[in-house]
C-alpha cells in the first residue's frame, strides 16, 4: 500500500511540478530518484549547460532530452585567453548546430564561449530555428559580418545579440542594415567587439528606435562621442549602456546635449565602453551616477584624479573594473565612497614595462577590503604584495568567493621579508570560507598547497602559474580540494606522481590543464589507458611526443571527464593518449 | 675554411643543444621549444653554477626582460588597447593597412617612420611599382592615373596632403591608391 501512494501521481502532475525546477544541479538530482522520474525529467527538460564541448556528444544530449529550448556550451579551455591554446586546438560549433537543426526545430537560445563559430554555422541557425529569440557569443571567432548578417535578417524575433569579446572579421557590408523594419523584439545589443567599419550608424539608430524594449546596448569603438546623445534619446529606457570612443573637443553645446541625454535615462544603472576618454566629458555623468551601480572603465586611459572624481559621485557603485591608473588613492576614495562595493578588478596599464608606471601596490587592495565589507570577488594586478596584506585582506573579507591576484613579476617574494607569500594565501583559503575561486602568483612553495588542501574545501577552480617546488603541491591539491572541477597549471615543477596517485580524482573535475610543468608522455599514455573516463590529450606543436623518450614531458596536457571517448577533430599536434586512437593515428 | 668553422660550430652546438645547466644534467623541461623564452625563469632556476643560456644567443646578449608567453594573463584585446594608447603617447609604430586598387594583396606601412608626405609617397611608390602626381592644394594629384587617399577616423576618404603632416598620421586609419576615373575626380579642378 505504502509503495502504491509513490506512483500515485499522473506523469502531467510531477511534469508541472518539475517545471518550477530551475537548476542544472536540482533537475539532475531529480533524474536520479527513480526510472520513471528520470523518463519525466528528461522530457521537460529544457535548458541544457555543457561546460566542456568535448565531454558529451550532441547526439548524446538530443538522445537524452529531446525537447531542448536552450543550450550553452564551453568549448576552449580558460588559458586559450592567453595565447596557451594553438590556433586549430578545437571547440568547433558546427556539428552542434547541424545536429540540433534536424532534432530541435523549436531551439530558441544558443549560449556559446570560447568556441569557433564559422559564418556556415551562423547561416544554419538563421535558417534551422524558427523561433529564435538568444544568441550569445561570449569569447568566440571565426565569424565574419556575413554570418551576422544572415542572423540579423532571418530572425525575426530575436531579443538577444550578444557578441562580448568576439573577435570577428572585418568585412565591409552594412549587416546591421539587414534587421527587416518589422523587427522590434530587440532587448539586448553588445556590439562592443567590432573594429570599425563596421557598423552603419544610421541602421542603428533605426533598430534603436524601433524596440522599445531595449535595455541593453553596446556600442564599439568606432562610435563617436556626439553620436551618443542621438542613441540615449532614442532609448531612455537602457539600464545598460556601453559608449564608444569617449574623446572629443570640448564644446559646450556638445556637452550639454550629452549630459541632457544621459540625464534622461533614469533606469540607466550599468556603465561601460569609455575608450580613449577625455575627462573633460566625464561630468556628463554625472547625474546618472547616483544611480550607477556597475561600471566598466578598463579601457579607460584617465588618471587618478579624474578617476576620484567619478567615483566619488557613484555611492550605489557594487561592481568596478579599471585600470591601474587608478592607484592606491583612487582606491582610498573608492573604499570611502562605495560601501556596496561587490566586485573590483584592477588591469595593469603597462603590464610588459620593467618599472612601475603608477602608484598602485597592496595598499589600495587593503584599503577596498577594509573599506568595503560586502567585497566578494576581487581581480588586481600589482608588482608587490606581502602576507601582511594578504592575512589583513582575509581577515577583513571572510565573504570573498573569488580572489585573483595576478603580482606581475612571476616568483616575487613578500616584498618586506623576502618570504614566500604561502601564508598569505593560506590566510585568504582560511578566513574566506565560501572561496571558489582562486588565482595563485608571487613566489609560492609547496606550503601554500598545503594551506589550500586543507581549507578550500568549497574551492572549484584554481590557477597556479610558477608556483610550488614538488609533486607534493600538486597531491594536495588533488587529494584536498573536494569541490574541485576545474585546474589549471603553467610552469610548475609537478610531474608524474601526483597526477598518477590521484588520477580517479580527475573523473569527479570537468579539467586539468597543464603546460611547461614535468609530466612524462609515459605517464600520459598511461593515464590514457588506465582510465576510460577520462580524456588524455597532448599537445605539442613541435614534434611528436613519441620520437623522444618515454620520460620527457610533454610541453602541454589537457585532460578532462569525457563519455563521447575521444574527439575527431584534433589537429595534428594534438594527440590522444587512447589507445583506440593511437592506432589509427 | 668554411667547413672547419663550420665542423666547429657543429661540435659546440651539440654540446650545448637546448641545454641549460652544465652537460651531463638532465634537460630541463622549460628549455625544449625554441619558441618560449623564459630566459629569466630558466636564469633562476640556474642557481649559482650559471648557465649556458648564453649560448644560444651567439650575436646578441639576451634581453634584459624576456616576454613569457602568456604573461602577464592579460587577453589579448586588452593588451591591443593598452597598446595602441602607448603607442599613441611614446612613439611605438603606427601601423596602417595601404591597398592599391588591382593588386593581389594588401601592405602594411608604419608612419612614424616617414616624416612628412614626400617620403611617404615616394615609399608608397616603391611598394607598389608606379608613380604618383603632383600635388596642388587646388588640383589635388595631376599627372597620373592614381590618387592617394585615407580612411579618416570619422569614416570618410580623403585625399592624402590635405592636412598637416602630424594631424594626418593621428587621423589616417589606412591607405588606398585609387585609380582611373574614381581618381581623377578627386580633388582635381572642374
Amino acid at each position: 500500500m505504502q509503495k502504491e501512494m509513490a506512483y500515485s501521481f499522473p506523469d502531467e502532475v510531477l511534469k508541472h511540478v518539475f517545471s518550477f525546477i530551475q537548476s542544472d544541479k536540482d533537475r539532475n538530482a531529480v533524474s536520479l530518484v527513480c526510472k520513471s522520474w528520470y523518463e519525466i525529467e528528461r522530457w521537460c527538460r529544457r535548458k541544457v549547460f555543457i561546460g566542456n564541448c568535448y565531454a558529451v556528444s550532441p547526439r548524446m544530449v538530443i538522445r537524452r532530452f529531446p525537447e531542448v529550448r536552450s543550450i550553452e556550451l564551453k568549448g576552449k579551455p580558460h588559458f586559450a585567453d592567453f595565447n596557451l591554446v594553438p590556433d586549430g586546438w578545437g571547440g568547433y560549433v558546427l556539428q552542434w548546430i547541424a545536429e540540433m537543426a534536424g532534432a530541435y526545430p523549436w531551439l530558441g537560445e544558443i549560449r556559446l564561449k570560447r568556441m569557433v563559430v564559422t559564418d556556415e554555422s551562423l547561416e544554419l541557425i538563421a535558417k534551422s530555428f524558427k523561433n529564435f529569440k538568444v544568441l550569445v557569443l561570449f569569447s568566440c571567432e571565426g565569424f565574419s559580418t556575413d554570418g551576422l548578417a544572415a542572423i540579423a535578417a532571418s530572425c525575426k524575433n530575436l531579443r538577444e545579440l550578444d557578441l562580448r569579446e568576439s573577435e570577428v572579421d572585418d568585412l565591409s557590408g552594412h549587416w546591421l542594415a539587414q534587421f527587416p523594419e518589422t523587427c522590434t523584439s530587440l532587448v539586448s545589443l553588445n556590439i562592443s567587439c567590432l573594429g570599425s567599419d563596421e557598423v552603419s550608424f544610421s541602421a542603428l539608430e533605426r533598430l534603436v528606435d524601433r524596440c522599445p524594449n531595449l535595455r541593453s546596448l553596446q556600442l564599439n569603438r568606432a562610435v563617436t562621442l556626439d553620436k551618443i546623445a542621438n542613441i540615449l534619446r532614442r532609448a531612455p529606457q537602457l539600464v545598460d549602456f556601453g559608449t564608444g570612443n569617449y574623446a572629443a573637443e570640448l564644446q559646450p553645446d556638445v556637452f550639454s546635449n550629452l549630459a541632457g541625454a544621459f540625464s534622461s535615462c533614469k533606469e540607466l544603472k550599468s556603465l561601460s565602453g569609455f575608450w580613449d576618454v577625455v575627462p573633460a566629458y566625464l561630468p556628463a555623468l554625472y547625474s546618472i551616477c547616483p544611480r550607477l551601480t556597475s561600471l566598466n572603465l578598463s579601457y579607460a586611459t584617465i588618471q587618478s584624479p579624474d578617476l576620484i572624481k567619478l567615483v566619488s559621485h557613484c555611492p550605489r557603485l557594487q561592481r568596478l573594473l579599471v585600470l591601474d591608473y587608478v592607484e592606491d588613492s583612487g582606491l582610498e576614495e573608492l573604499a570611502s565612497s562605495c560601501k556596496d562595493l561587490q566586485e573590483l578588478r584592477v588591469f595593469p596599464s603597462d603590464p610588459f614595462g620593467v618599472e612601475p608606471n603608477v602608484s598602485l601596490t597592496e595598499q589600495g587592495l587593503v584599503a577596498v577590503s577594509l573599506g568595503c565589507p560586502k567585497l566578494q570577488s576581487v581581480l588586481y594586478f600589482c608588482r608587490r604584495m606581502s602576507n601582511a596584506a594578504l592575512v589583513t585582506i582575509a581577515q577583513n573579507c571572510p565573504n570573498l568567493t573569488r580572489f585573483r591576484l595576478c603580482i606581475i613579476e612571476p616568483k616575487t617574494p613578500d616584498y618586506l621579508t623576502l618570504d614566500p607569500l604561502d601564508a598569505g594565501f593560506g590566510a585568504i583559503v582560511e578566513h574566506c570560507k565560501d572561496l571558489r575561486r582562486l588565482s595563485l602568483s608571487g613566489l609560492l612553495t609547496d606550503h601554500v598547497f598545503e594551506y589550500i588542501g586543507t581549507y578550500g574545501k568549497k574551492l572549484e577552480m584554481l590557477s597556479v602559474a610558477f608556483a610550488g617546488d614538488s609533486d607534493l603541491g600538486l597531491h594536495h591539491v588533488l587529494s584536498g580540494c573536494e569541490s574541485l572541477r576545474k585546474l589549471e597549471i603553467r610552469d610548475c615543477p609537478f610531474g608524474d606522481k601526483a597526477l598518477l596517485a590521484n588520477a580517479a580524482k580527475l573523473e569527479t573535475m570537468r579539467s586539468l590543464w597543464m603546460s611547461s610543468c614535468a609530466v612524462s608522455f609515459g605517464a600520459c599514455k598511461l593515464l590514457g589507458q588506465k582510465m576510460p573516463k577520462l580524456n588524455v590529450e597532448v599537445i605539442d606543436e613541435t614534434e611528436p611526443p613519441d620520437s623522444r623518450p618515454e620520460s620527457y614531458p610533454v610541453d602541454k596536457l589537457y585532460i578532462y571527464k569525457s563519455v563521447a571517448g575521444p574527439r575527431f577533430d584534433m589537429p595534428p599536434f594534438v594527440w590522444s593518449m587512447d589507445e583506440a586512437v593511437k592506432i589509427l593515428h | 675554411m668554411e667547413g672547419s668553422v663550420g665542423c666547429d660550430n657543429d661540435l659546440n652546438l651539440r654540446a650545448t643543444e637546448l641545454r641549460l645547466g652544465l652537460p651531463g644534467t638532465e634537460p630541463v623541461s622549460i628549455v625544449r621549444s625554441n619558441k618560449r623564452s623564459l630566459q629569466q625563469v630558466a636564469d633562476d632556476d640556474c642557481g649559482v653554477n650559471g648557465c649556458k643560456s648564453d649560448d644560444q644567443n651567439e650575436t646578441a646578449p639576451p634581453p634584459p626582460k624576456a616576454q613569457i608567453v602568456g604573461w602577464p594573463p592579460i587577453r589579448s584585446y586588452r593588451k591591443n588597447n593598452i597598446q595602441t594608447k602607448k603607442n599613441e603617447s611614446e612613439g611605438g609604430g603606427i601601423y596602417v593597412k595601404v591597398s592599391m586598387d588591382g593588386a593581389p594583396y594588401l601592405r602594411k606601412i608604419d608612419l612614424k617612420i616617414y616624416s612628412g608626405y614626400p617620403e611617404l609617397l615616394q615609399a608608397i611608390e616603391n611598394m607598389f611599382k608606379f608613380t604618383i602626381g603632383e600635388y596642388s592644394e587646388r588640383e589635388g594629384y595631376k599627372g597620373s592615373d592614381y590618387a592617394p587617399t585615407y580612411e579618416d577616423k570619422d569614416g570618410d576618404w580623403m585625399l592624402v596632403g590635405d592636412v598637416p603632416w602630424e594631424m594626418f598620421i593621428t587621423s589616417c586609419k589606412r591607405l588606398r591608391i585609387m585609380k582611373g576615373s574614381e581618381a581623377r575626380g578627386l580633388g582635381c579642378g572642374v
